[in-house]
């Protein structure tokens, strides 16, 4: 079985500031950590390639440092990396990175097999769009499953897969085939600890780095800044709404009175509630 | 609760920026020592101590051991942590190679070390103590025994201890009583008993290697006639498999102040088959290539208690709501400002950070010159090397546990009552380091080692291996005005130093009596002006760093504090040492 995790290195927005004039993100001096997305994404791999055999890749597309998140990957178990880099993606939006990952992933299944499975985190925490994921689906024709929690089940012989991902009011359960994309959602697992030999191995290991060419884009219109149409108009932060906390009246401070007065206030503001709930 | 983070930031300061550490991968067997190789396994031991360990310290210390039937049973979570540790390849992170180890440097070891006894001390000293019987053997024993016996030890299957201590005999180990008889097929029986064993008996590990001191039948009396065995828990077959019980078995564990999820055993050795390691009547040398070693882990122990006893202390002093500064209220926007505005609990706060990261910059230069020595290519700088790590061994273990132990007691002082009961972990730090004074050589035998055996060595060549480098670095800097405030007090401790030297070798000719009298506070005094030389070089360093997010900053604020109100305790150990031993030898044994 192979499968490809697509990792990014984000800043650590715990650690983050942000500029009081320009409102941009301050990155200077931030330490950057996997997307932790990311992890649960990796962590499913890995298990999946413990279970059944193969190999992991896992793929980023960044400047020269982004390889530090990679070798971190390989610290946890991961088989193999692959660091997409190249001036020609500066600038990329979603549309753009989905575009460039999906040709590299190409490139990593003719170069060590068709990938069974793409992972990727649910979104990442610098940008949040969640959109990276479904655009390599669609660009490589992969089965898209997104917001997976659990993976309930896989049959690599015949393809067969069932999984449950997160849906508004609860959890549906889907059945696809592979090869499949699936964008993994958070506090499904727990990412294991490396080793002092995949610490190690993970240090000393060979990155692929590949730029635009070396993957296989000849078409450089779609990448970068060319490629991306999204603009930023502008960046605000959001005025806080400074209301203040009304106060209800209870009869007395016991938990029924305080409950009964807050219940009635509710009903006294959503008229039609009370008879729509009690009928 | 207390918690833990790994103080990964600083490590690597003191590790590259202070002690160049990047040229560890320059020394043979080390290549592939790089700042990338050398993060990564910091990062990963960081993650291990802070999610496995740490979590288990405070509920190991409330549980304890339990010995029922002759064995151990450890505190729960500490065998599945045990198994982690062993799996992740932890146990065999400084060994050699060719018997399965990871062959790092010493300088990384320390540093997972101390992550290891911030996070808990308790559960450090077994996989610790394997490593001292490693050394040991490894050193001194044959290649049948290593052959045999050191795979195990090193993967962490198995685990080590060093027998030393008897019922009679501790510190004078000339006194020992237990003998090994020979087979007459190259084994031994070794019958006696050995007590205040570390993880003597447990349930983490299959087996147990006792690396063991006994007399041989005709040996000389004293400390000429003691010689080294190994002795397992269980004899192994030819197929390398643990079998039968051999005759060691545990009659009690001790009930301490601390430590208490660490088995502190008692051994009866009854006839057990055991190997002798090294050469007949050599084992006390023998020993102290593991004896060395752990000396300065347990220097570690005290700073990584240290450590954590400052973290946990400074972020309570944050969050503490409790009156209001001398000078006005800071928090005027509160009911009372946090406690960290005082100035005493700041005062507190920076002596327990300025032995912190100055322990640690101790500890990495200590851990680099046994590097230099074990692999240096040039045979003068291996001596040198050498020269340097024997003399600052004593002065890591003492200096820094006898510091840890005042970092740790200081941060129970920051939490007042709150540090006195249990709920904040802050006692159990105490406790837990005041035995780091105790074994191992107590700081009083360590002060002995300095002033009796290090200072005339070679006719005073360990000494000029510290001298010469500080007094050249003084020379250097001498114009510097913007170091000067770090300089000038440095150049002032360092001839109070010189003073006290000149005076202990002469005093010391004369009469033992006064050099020993004199030697606690003089190992204090050499530990303080070595810290100075540190701080005043991280000062230096720090000054040059441009990213202006803290870290540097509290650097040079620190290197001032511990100028400014440390550094001058040499004024009052440097006066001491000059009155004399008369006060302390003259005073008549029938008025104690």
């Amino acid at each position: 079985m192979h499968i490809v995790v697509c990792i990014k290195q984000v800043p650590d927005s715990a650690q983050i500031r942000v500029h009081p004039v320009t409102n941009t993100i301050m990155r200077q001096g931030v330490p950057t950590i996997i997307n932790p997305f990311d992890l649960f994404a990796l962590e499913e791999a890995l298990r999946l390639r413990d279970r059944f055999g193969g190999e992991v890749t896992v793929l980023t597309m960044g400047p020269p440092m982004a390889e530090d998140s990679l070798r971190k990957a390989l610290t946890f178990g991961a088989d193999r990396a692959v660091l997409l880099t190249d001036r020609c993606f500066a600038g990329s939006d979603t549309l753009a990175t989905s575009y460039a990952l999906a040709a590299a992933i190409c490139k990593i299944g003719e170069t060590w097999g068709v990938p069974d499975f793409v992972f990727t985190g649910k979104q990442t925490i610098d940008g949040d769009t969640a959109q990276v994921g479904p655009g390599i689906a669609k660009r490589l024709g992969l089965n898209q499953l997104t917001y997976v929690s659990r993976i309930v089940e896989v049959e690599p012989s015949s393809g067969r897969l069932l999984v449950q991902r997160r849906a508004e009011g609860g959890v549906q359960e889907l059945e696809s085939r592979l090869p499949a994309l699936i964008t993994m959602l958070e506090g499904t697992n727990d990412i294991r600890r490396g080793s002092l030999d995949d610490a190690l191995r993970a240090a000393r290991a060979e990155i692929v780095t590949w730029n635009a060419a070396a993957a296989g884009i000849a078409d450089l219109s779609p990448c970068g800044l060319r490629g991306s149409p999204t603009v930023v108009k502008s960046v605000f932060a959001p005025k806080p709404r400074a209301e203040k906390a009304e106060q209800i009246a209870t009869a007395g401070t016991a938990p029924d009175e305080v409950a009964d007065a807050a219940v009635a206030e509710i009903f006294r503001r959503l008229p039609g509630l009370e008879a729509e709930l009690l009928s | 609760m207390p918690t833990y983070t790994a103080p990964l930031r600083d490590m690597r300061f003191v590790l590259y920026d202070l002690h160049g550490g990047g040229r560890l991968a320059r020394l043979p067997g080390c290549e592939e020592c790089t700042p990338e190789v050398i993060d990564a396994v910091l990062a990963e031991a960081a993650r291990l101590c802070e999610e496995v360990l740490f979590p288990l310290n405070r509920a190991g210390d409330e549980e304890g051991c339990r010995l029922a039937d002759g064995a151990v049973a450890t505190p729960k979570g500490f065998r599945e942590a045990y198994r982690l540790v062993r799996e992740g390849g932890w146990t065999a992170l400084a060994c050699d190679p060719a018997f399965g180890g990871q062959g790092l440097p010493h300088a990384v070891k320390v540093l997972v070390d101390e992550m290891m006894c911030s996070a808990n001390l308790a559960f450090a000293l077994t996989p610790g103590l394997s490593f001292g019987a490693y050394a040991a053997l490894y050193a001194h024993g044959s290649e049948a025994l290593k052959a045999r016996w050191l795979p195990p030890l090193v993967d962490g299957r198995w685990t080590g201890t060093m027998c030393l201590t008897e019922p009679h005999c501790g510190t004078d180990l000339g006194l020992l009583r237990t003998r090994a008889v020979p087979q007459g097929d190259g084994s031994y029986r070794v019958s006696g008993t050995k007590i205040f064993i570390s993880a003597g008996e447990h349930d983490l590990a299959e087996n147990i290697v006792h690396l063991v001191l006994a007399r041989l039948p005709g040996a000389p009396t004293g400390v000429k006639g003691i010689s080294l065995f190994l002795v397992p828990k269980l004899l192994v077959g030819e197929d390398g498999r643990p079998g039968a019980r051999n005759g060691v078995s545990c009659g009690a564990i001790e009930h301490k102040m601390g430590l208490c999820a660490s088995p502190t055993c008692l051994l009866n050795f009854d006839g057990a088959a055991g190997w002798l390691v090294g050469e007949p009547h050599k084992g006390l040398r023998a020993m102290f290539a593991m004896m060395n070693l752990e000396r300065l882990a347990v220097g570690i122990q005290g700073l990584g208690l240290a450590e954590a006893a400052y973290r946990n202390a400074a972020a309570y002093a944050r969050e503490r709501l409790q009156g209001r500064a001398p000078s006005g209220a800071k928090c005027p926007d509160k009911p009372a400002d946090p406690i960290i505005v005082h100035p005493d609990v700041r005062r507190m706060l920076l002596t327990q950070r300025a032995i912190v990261e100055g322990g640690r910059a101790l500890a990495v230069w200590t851990a680099l010159a046994l590097d230099d020595h074990a692999r240096h290519p040039d045979s003068d700088r291996r001596r040198e090397a050498g020269d340097l790590a024997a003399l600052l061994t004593p002065v890591a273990k003492a200096l820094l546990t006898d510091l840890g132990f005042e970092a740790a007691n200081l941060g129970m002082q920051v939490f007042g009552g709150h540090g006195y009961i249990r709920d904040h972990g802050m006692e159990h730090y105490v406790r837990d380091a005041r035995v780091t004074q105790i074994y191992e050589g107590t700081n009083g035998i360590q002060a002995l080692d300095l002033v009796g055996r290090k200072l005339p060595a070679h006719g005073g060549r360990l000494l000029r291996g510290f001298f010469h480098p500080v007094a050249a670095y003084l020379d250097a800097t001498a114009e510097n005005a913007v170091l000067a405030e770090f300089t000038r007090p440095l150049a002032k401790a360092f001839a109070r130093l010189q003073q006290a030297t000149a005076h202990i070798a002469r005093a010391g000719l004369k009469n033992p009596d006064e050099a020993a009298a004199a030697a606690a506070d003089y190992l204090h005094l050499f530990g303080l002006v070595a810290l100075a030389y540190l701080w005043t070089r991280m000062a230096e360093i720090a000054r040059t760093k441009a990213e202006d997010d803290g870290f540097h900053r509290a650097k040079i604020g620190t290197a001032r504090f511990f100028m400014d109100r440390m550094l001058p305790r040499t004024a009052a150990l440097s006066a001491a040492i000059l009155a004399g031993g008369r006060s302390v030898t003259g005073f008549d044994e029938g008025d104690f």
